[in-house]
């Protein structure tokens, strides 16, 4: 689904991911370590189309991201639900017409939908705040509904780019308890994180794969994790 | 899909949420409706000066079609001759397609609205007529005058609808004006829309970003805009084209004394003509905002 081939990524001055080969298998749970700055979040961007590598291939659904149109990456984009860092909501809108963006952009907003809607606002724990703006949420509130918006269209890979950044040890246990269910349903799951413990936990309930960008190589983590 | 057809299926598909996901924005929507209100307003008066001068153009034309007249006044016993030499005269101008001395019943005719139905013509010394068709290069006025002057010394020839010639070109020249001017007034209007279409885009860079990374297509982002510059321009246009309707009424009525002036207006059918301008801004406003739109998400990221 997700392939990368000899991949290399420069912002412009210098190489800062190079070389890189990954194949993600359907089903497959990765965890995506590294320190700040090291390039976890362009990493997952490349993974989503947002950046193009500047050198080898990344192939999203056996396509070549360098020659897909924008409405091809728009199709693409469907199928894969990403967890922004900076949650990229529309302010002007409340916070359930932002989870229920995929399906609003791509005609779907039909009534059995909007159904789901509420089971997956209550799933993420925000029920009670369907109507509010995302400027009015919480850190850890807007990353729940950023999770919840990931998976709305019930995509086949899911990239999570920090998803608990903001919040406390219960509500990270919590939101990789989603993310697990998710896997277990034959979601493949992608989580860029510096929370070792959550690495832990996870690992002792799914087959994860610890992957670290150092020195601008992706490498496998150790059996330490 | 025609334009048309994607214009239509914009304004009239119920789907609210697309509108929402672009954040209203007060300014260039205030301006939209303002500059599609002005503009119909002034279209309506290019529009009412463009039919008037129209009407006047082709009510003038119509009279030069008709002949012109010589007039003979001569004492009774020199009048035969006079028409003779006169219609002989006129035989052999060039320009003159046909000559004719009105017969005694046509000159009663002609009369009798002043003085009755009962006149005895025979015995009054009314001017004998001759009507005169031209063709269509015409006859030399002066040249003519000056031969009749010399040969039939009581003939007078009324060309006087000849000064009209010069006004019929003006009031076409005139419509012609018009037409220019509702052009560049639907010229204008995309230009003006184009610029709130560019102005909103650019606003709105972020929003399209974040459609863009749920997956919405170019088409998608580009209607939920479209579709509020059109919707804007239809009803500020429709209030503008009310309002110009509304100052013609208020002009005089058009009288036949009055001309031109008092004519500028509609009238039957012609009423129905400024209800063309709110769906033609609505489409100078889709074409222009498609155009905006496709251009600006294409060179985004
Ligand atoms: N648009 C950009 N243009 C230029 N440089 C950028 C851009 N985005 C990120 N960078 C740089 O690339 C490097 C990697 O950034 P990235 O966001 O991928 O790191 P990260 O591993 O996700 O960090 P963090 O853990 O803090 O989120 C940083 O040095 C950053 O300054
Ligand atoms: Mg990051």
């Amino acid at each position: 689904m997700i392939e990368l081939e000899n991949l290399g990524f420069s912002y412009g001055e210098g190489e800062m991911l190079s070389d890189i080969s990954l194949k993600l298998a359907p089903g497959s749970f990765h965890f995506l370590t590294g320190p700040s700055g090291s390039g976890k979040t362009t990493f997952l961007k490349l993974c989503y189309g947002a950046l193009q590598p500047t050198a080898g291939h990344a192939r999203l659904f056996d396509q070549d991201v360098r020659h897909m149109s924008r409405d091809d990456m728009a199709m693409t984009r469907r199928r894969i639900g990403v967890v922004h860092q900076d949650c990229q909501f529309l302010d002007h809108l409340p916070i359930a017409d932002n989870v229920a963006l995929p399906l609003t952009v791509s005609g779907r907003d039909s009534l059995e939908e909007v159904a789901n809607l509420k089971e997956l606002l209550d799933w993420v724990g925000l029920g009670k705040r369907a109507s509010a703006y995302p400027p009015e949420l919480s850190g850890g509130e807007r990353q729940r509904a950023a999770l919840a918006r990931a998976v709305i269209m019930s995509p086949d890979v899911v990239l999570a780019d920090e998803p608990t950044g903001n919040v406390d040890w219960d509500m990270s246990q919590r939101l990789l308890q989603l993310l697990i269910e998710l896997n277990r349903m034959g979601k493949t799951i992608m989580i860029a994180t510096h929370d070792l413990n959550l690495i832990r936990t996870a690992k002792s309930q799914v087959q994860a794969r610890v992957l670290r960008i150092a020195g601008r190589r992706l490498q496998l983590a150790g059996a330490d994790l | 899909m025609s334009n048309l057809a994607i214009l239509f299926k914009s304004l009239f598909s119920s789907d609210n949420q697309s509108d929402r996901v672009v954040p209203p924005s007060g300014f260039t929507a205030r301006l939209t409706v303002f500059a599609s209100g002005a503009m119909a307003f002034l279209t309506v008066f290019a529009l009412a000066l463009s039919l008037a001068s129209g009407r006047l153009a082709s009510r003038w034309g119509d009279e030069l079609a008709h002949s012109s007249t010589l007039r003979i006044s001569a004492p009774a016993e020199q009048m035969a001759e006079q028409v003779q030499t006169a219609l002989r005269v006129l035989d052999t101008t060039p320009g003159v397609a046909l000559a004719r001395a009105l017969t005694a019943d046509e000159q009663k005719a002609l009369l009798a609205p002043w003085f009755g139905p009962d006149l005895p013509i025979d015995s009054l010394p009314v001017p004998q007529l001759i009507e005169i068709v031209e063709t269509e290069e015409g006859y030399d006025g002066a040249g003519l005058r000056l031969r009749l002057q010399a040969e039939v010394p009581g003939a007078v020839l009324d060309d006087h609808t000849r000064w009209r010639k010069p006004l019929e070109q003006a009031a076409g020249r005139l419509r012609l004006l018009g037409w220019v001017a509702i052009a560049l007034i639907a010229a204008t209007t995309a230009a003006i829309i184009t610029l709130a279409a560019n102005a909103a885009l650019a606003a709105n860079a972020q929003v399209i970003q974040v459609l863009r990374l749920v997956g919405a297509q170019d088409g998608y982002i580009a209607r939920a805009f479209v579709r509020r510059f059109t919707l804007r321009a239809l009803s500020g246009a429709a209030a503008g084209m009310v309002l110009g309707l509304g100052a013609v009424l208020l002009l005089p009525p058009a009288q036949d004394a009055g001309g031109f002036l008092t004519g500028l207006g509609f009238t039957g059918a012609g009423w129905l003509v400024p209800f063309v301008i709110p769906p033609l801004a609505a489409l100078v406003a889709f074409l222009a905002t498609r155009t905006a739109a496709n251009r600006v998400l294409s060179e985004l990221p």
